[in-house]
C-alpha cells in the first residue's frame, strides 16, 4: 500500500464519500440513520447518527482490514514510530488483554508491577499465566506506588529466568516513568518480551519536552489511550507493535474478543485524532506542558498543598515524570485526596479525575483552558480555607506484598464459598478486589488474605473510595476458595 | 442608509440601536472590542456583541455600584476593582478623598487602551496617584489576598466567557479572604427577568449567600441592558446596607448624581415579589443545608 501522509485520515473521508452517496440502508444498524429513532437523533444530532453505520466495502472491516482502515493503521504506525497500529474499538482494557494474551499462554510466567491496571488481570485470568509481582517502591510522603526499579527487575528476572515477557505501566496514573530503555534491554538479553501499559502516554510520541515513548524505547508492544490525552472518542484505542511481533498473530488474537460490528464513530475519531497529533502535537502538548506546570506553581503557593513534579526524579524509583499529570498531595491540609475530589465536585462545579488516600489528579489535556485553571487553583485555596485543619492524623496509602499461592485462573474458575470479610484471614481469596479509583487491586484471586489487608479494606471504605470486583457490591462477603 | 446595531438579549429579543460610524473595532487575546457612535445612546462599547455601555445610561450602573456601598461603610481605605476596564467606577470612586488606594483588576488591556482613547467620559481618572493597574485574571489576583480590603467591587461582564469565573463560589470565597473584617463586596448581579438571566442571577445569589453572613439584592434601571432591570449584590461581614447607611455624612459630602439619592437607596432594597422569590428560593436550599 502506497504511503500516504499524515495529513489524510482515510476512514474519515471514506465516511464523507460514503454520506454523499445517498446510500438506501438495508443493512444494519436498524436506527437507519437515525431515522427509527428520533429521540436519539435528538441527543446526538443528525450527523452523528447518520456517521454510525455498519462495516462495508467502501468502509473497510476492522476483523480483517484491507482498505480504508488498514491506511488508518499504517498511518497511526508511521506517526507513532511502531512496526504496525491496531485500532481498538472496546477501550483500552481490549488493547492491554490482546497485549497480555500475544505475548503469555496457560502456565506462563509474566513479570509485572502490582500497580496494574484491573484489565491485566482480567487478561491473566483469560490465559492462565502466572503472575510474577516486582513490587514498585512507594513513596513515603505521598503514600503513592512508584516504577519498577532495575534493580528490582535483575532480582525478578534472576529468580524466574523463565518467564516469558516483562509487562510495564508507563506512566503511571500518577505520571511516574521507570527507565523504560533499560527494561526493554533487560528483557530482550534475557530473550523476554517488553509490554506496555501506555495508557497515560499517547502524548509522549509527540513532544520532545515528555519522557519517552514505549516504542522508542525498542519495547515489543504498547496499548496507548488515545481517547485519554489524545483527544478520541471514549473507547476508542491503539495497540502499538515492535518489530519482533508477528502482524496476522496478533490481529487473531484481537479478534477472539474484538466485536464484529466496529463504531465507524470510535474508528473516525481515532483517524482524525492521529491526523492531529501527528500535524499539530508537539505544539498542542508544549501548551499542556505549560498549563500544568503554572497550576503547579500555583497550587504550591497554597501551604499545605504539595502538587509533585520533576524534583521526585531520582534515577531509581522515579527515572522520570510526565510534567502534564497534575497530581496534588492534600494531606497537611488534614483532608484526603478523595475528599478534596468530592468537595471540588459538590461545592465547586469541578469534577477532577480521581481522588486517593492521599492525593488527587487533575488531568489537563488539549482541550484545557487557562481560566478554568484558574478556577481550579482558587477553589483549592477556598477547600483548604473551609475545610482544611492541621494535624488530622491520615493513614498512609501502603504497598501490601501480596502472596500469590495459585494462578488467578485456577482461583477464579475454583470451587469456592462466600465469608463475612471478617472471617476470611489466612484464606485464598477467588475474587478481585479493587479501590477504585485509582483500580489498584487490593486482593486478586488465589492471594491470600492476610490481617494488614482487613484493615486497609476497612479503613478505605471508611475514606469513601468505592470498592469494586467482589460479587457482593456491599462489599461485606467476599468469595474465597473452599477450605 | 440604514445603519443599526443589534443585541441579541434572548434567543427571540433583541436590542437595536441605531449607528451613525464605528469608531473602532478589533479583536484582543480574550474578546473582541467595538465601539459605535449613536444618535439617541452617545457612544457605546461592545464586547463579544454583547452591550457594555453607553454614554447616555451608564451613569446609572456606576453611581449604584459605587455610591451604595461608599454610603454604609463610614471608612473605606483601600479599595479592590475587579473588572471595570472602562474606567467608570474609577471614575466615582475618585471622588472619595479618604481612600487610600484602588487596586483595580482587569484581564484584557486592550479594552483599557479602547476605552481611554473612544470613551474618555469614563476613562477619566487612569492618572490617578491612588490607582494601581494590574491586567491579570482576577480570580488569580484575589486568592492571594487576605485581610487587606475594606471594598472590593466586582464589575464584571457576563456569567460565560473570560469574566465567567468571577461568578464562581471559589471567587466569592478568595473575596471574602480578602477582605478585612468589616469588608463589604458589591457585584454585578445579572437581571432577573429573562430565564437564562435570572437563572444566573439564581445561582450567583446562593454563592454569595453561601459565603457571606450579609447577602442583599438592590436594583437599578438600566435602559440598554437586557429587560433594563438589573441587579446589584450587597454582600458584606458586619455592615448592614439600610441599618448602617448614614445618610447625613454622605450628603454631607456633596457629590453630584443623576441617579444615586440617599433615599432611592433605601428603596433600591425593595424588590419585586417575583424577585424576592426567586432569591429566597435558594436562600432556603442554603438554609436546610445548615447543620
Amino acid at each position: 500500500m502506497k504511503r500516504r501522509s499524515q495529513a489524510c485520515a482515510p476512514i474519515y473521508e471514506a465516511l464523507e464519500a460514503f454520506q454523499k452517496n445517498r446510500v438506501v440502508p438495508f443493512d444494519v444498524p436498524g436506527h437507519k440513520r437515525g431515522r427509527g429513532n428520533p429521540e436519539l437523533v435528538r441527543l446526538l444530532g443528525e450527523q452523528c447518527v447518520a456517521m454510525d453505520v455498519n462495516s462495508m466495502k467502501p468502509l473497510d472491516n476492522l476483523i480483517h482490514p484491507v482498505s480504508v482502515i488498514r491506511a488508518a493503521e499504517i498511518l497511526t504506525a508511521d506517526a507513532f514510530r511502531a512496526a504496525h497500529a491496531f485500532l481498538m474499538v472496546g477501550g483500552t482494557t481490549s488493547a492491554v488483554q490482546s497485549m497480555i494474551l500475544a505475548v503469555v499462554k496457560g502456565g506462563e510466567k509474566i513479570i509485572l508491577p502490582r500497580n496494574v491496571h484491573r484489565s491485566v488481570m482480567g487478561a491473566l485470568v483469560l490465559c492462565g499465566a502466572i503472575p510474577v509481582y516486582v513490587n514498585p517502591a512507594c513513596d513515603e510522603r505521598l503514600g503513592i506506588p512508584l516504577g519498577m526499579e532495575i534493580e528490582a527487575i535483575e532480582r525478578t528476572i534472576g529468580m524466574h529466568p523463565d518467564a516469558k515477557a516483562i509487562f510495564v505501566n508507563n506512566p503511571t496514573y500518577y505520571g511516574i516513568c521507570s527507565d523504560l530503555k533499560r527494561i526493554v534491554d533487560l528483557a530482550h538479553q534475557h530473550g523476554m518480551l517488553c509490554v506496555v501499559d501506555e495508557a497515560h502516554g499517547t502524548h509522549f510520541y509527540f513532544s520532545d519536552l515528555l519522557p519517552m515513548s514505549a516504542m522508542d524505547a525498542g519495547a515489543d508492544m504498547s496499548a496507548v489511550s488515545m481517547h485519554k490525552s489524545g483527544g478520541s472518542l471514549t473507547q476508542s484505542s491503539i495497540l502499538l507493535m515492535g518489530p519482533k511481533m508477528e502482524e496476522g498473530y496478533v490481529r487473531q488474537i484481537i479478534n477472539l474478543n474484538q466485536t464484529t460490528s466496529a463504531s465507524y464513530l470510535l474508528l473516525a475519531s481515532l483517524d482524525i485524532s492521529r491526523r492531529n497529533l501527528a500535524l499539530r502535537g508537539d505544539r498542542e502538548f508544549a501548551k499542556v506542558v505549560e498549563l500544568a506546570e503554572y497550576g503547579r506553581q500555583e497550587i504550591n503557593q497554597i501551604k499545605g498543598l504539595y502538587a509533585f513534579g520533576k524534583e521526585l526524579c531520582d534515577g531509581v524509583g522515579v527515572y522520570d515524570f510526565d510534567t502534564t499529570k497534575l497530581a496534588v498531595n492534600t494531606l497537611d491540609i488534614g483532608l484526603a485526596g478523595i475528599e478534596v475530589y468530592d468537595l471540588l465536585r459538590d461545592e465547586y462545579d469541578i469534577q477532577i479525575e480521581f481522588g486517593d488516600l492521599s492525593n488527587f489528579l487533575a488531568y489537563v489535556s488539549i482541550g484545557d483552558r487557562a481560566r478554568d485553571m484558574e478556577r481550579l487553583v482558587s477553589a483549592l485555596s477556598e477547600i483548604k480555607r473551609r475545610f482544611g485543619h492541621a494535624g488530622r492524623n491520615l493513614l498512609k496509602y501502603e504497598h501490601i506484598e501480596p502472596k500469590v499461592m495459585i494462578s488467578p485462573q485456577a482461583a477464579f474458575y475454583g470451587r469456592k464459598e462466600s465469608l463475612p470479610l471478617e472471617q476470611t484471614e489466612g484464606r485464598i481469596c477467588s475474587e478481585f478486589m479493587m479501590c477504585y479509583p485509582p483500580g489498584i487491586p487490593i486482593l486478586a484471586p488465589g492471594e491470600r488474605i492476610t490481617k494488614d489487608i482487613l484493615n486497609y479494606i476497612d479503613y478505605a471504605k471508611e475514606k469513601g473510595c468505592a470498592m469494586t470486583g467482589t460479587e457482593d457490591a456491599a462489599l461485606n462477603h467476599i468469595n474465597v476458595l473452599k477450605g | 442608509m440604514d445603519f443599526w446595531f443589534s443585541e441579541i438579549q434572548t434567543q427571540n429579543v433583541k436590542l437595536s440601536i441605531r449607528v451613525n460610524q464605528q469608531l473602532y473595532s478589533g479583536k484582543s487575546e480574550f474578546q473582541r472590542i467595538d465601539v459605535f457612535e449613536s444618535p439617541e445612546f452617545g457612544r457605546f462599547l461592545v464586547l463579544d456583541g454583547f452591550l457594555m455601555l453607553t454614554e447616555r445610561d451608564e451613569f446609572i450602573y456606576h453611581e449604584m455600584i459605587t455610591h451604595i456601598p461608599m454610603a454604609v461603610h463610614p471608612d473605606v481605605k483601600k479599595v479592590l476593582v475587579i473588572g471595570a476596564g472602562d474606567g467608570g467606577v474609577l471614575r466615582e470612586l475618585c471622588q472619595y478623598p479618604e481612600i487610600v488606594s484602588i487596586d483595580m483588576v482587569e484581564i484584557d488591556p486592550m479594552v483599557v487602551e479602547v476605552c481611554k482613547k473612544y470613551l474618555p467620559q469614563t476613562a477619566c481618572c487612569f492618572d490617578d496617584a491612588r490607582l494601581n493597574l494590574y491586567y491579570e485574571d482576577g480570580l488569580r489576583f484575589v486568592r492571594s489576598k487576605e485581610d487587606v480590603y475594606d471594598l472590593i467591587i466586582v464589575d464584571s461582564t457576563d456569567p460565560f466567557g473570560p469574566g465567567e469565573g468571577l461568578f464562581t463560589k471559589e471567587f466569592y470565597g478568595n473575596c471574602f479572604m480578602a477582605l478585612n473584617q468589616n469588608g463589604i463586596m458589591v457585584n454585578q448581579h445579572e437581571s432577573p427577568f429573562y430565564e437564562a438571566d435570572a437563572l444566573a442571577c439564581q445561582r450567583v445569589h446562593k454563592r454569595i449567600v453561601e459565603t457571606f453572613p450579609i447577602s442583599r439584592v438592590y436594583q437599578a434601571n438600566i435602559p440598554t441592558y437586557p429587560s433594563g432591570h438589573w441587579l446589584f449584590g450587597f454582600a458584606s461581614k458586619t455592615y448592614h446596607p439600610l441599618k448602617h447607611l448614614d445618610e447625613n455624612r454622605w450628603n454631607k459630602r456633596g457629590i453630584s448624581c443623576g441617579y444615586y439619592t440617599t433615599t432611592l437607596h433605601k428603596g433600591a432594597f425593595y424588590l419585586p415579589a417575583y424577585v424576592e422569590q426567586l432569591l429566597r428560593d435558594v436562600e432556603h436550599i442554603k438554609n436546610e443545608k445548615v447543620r
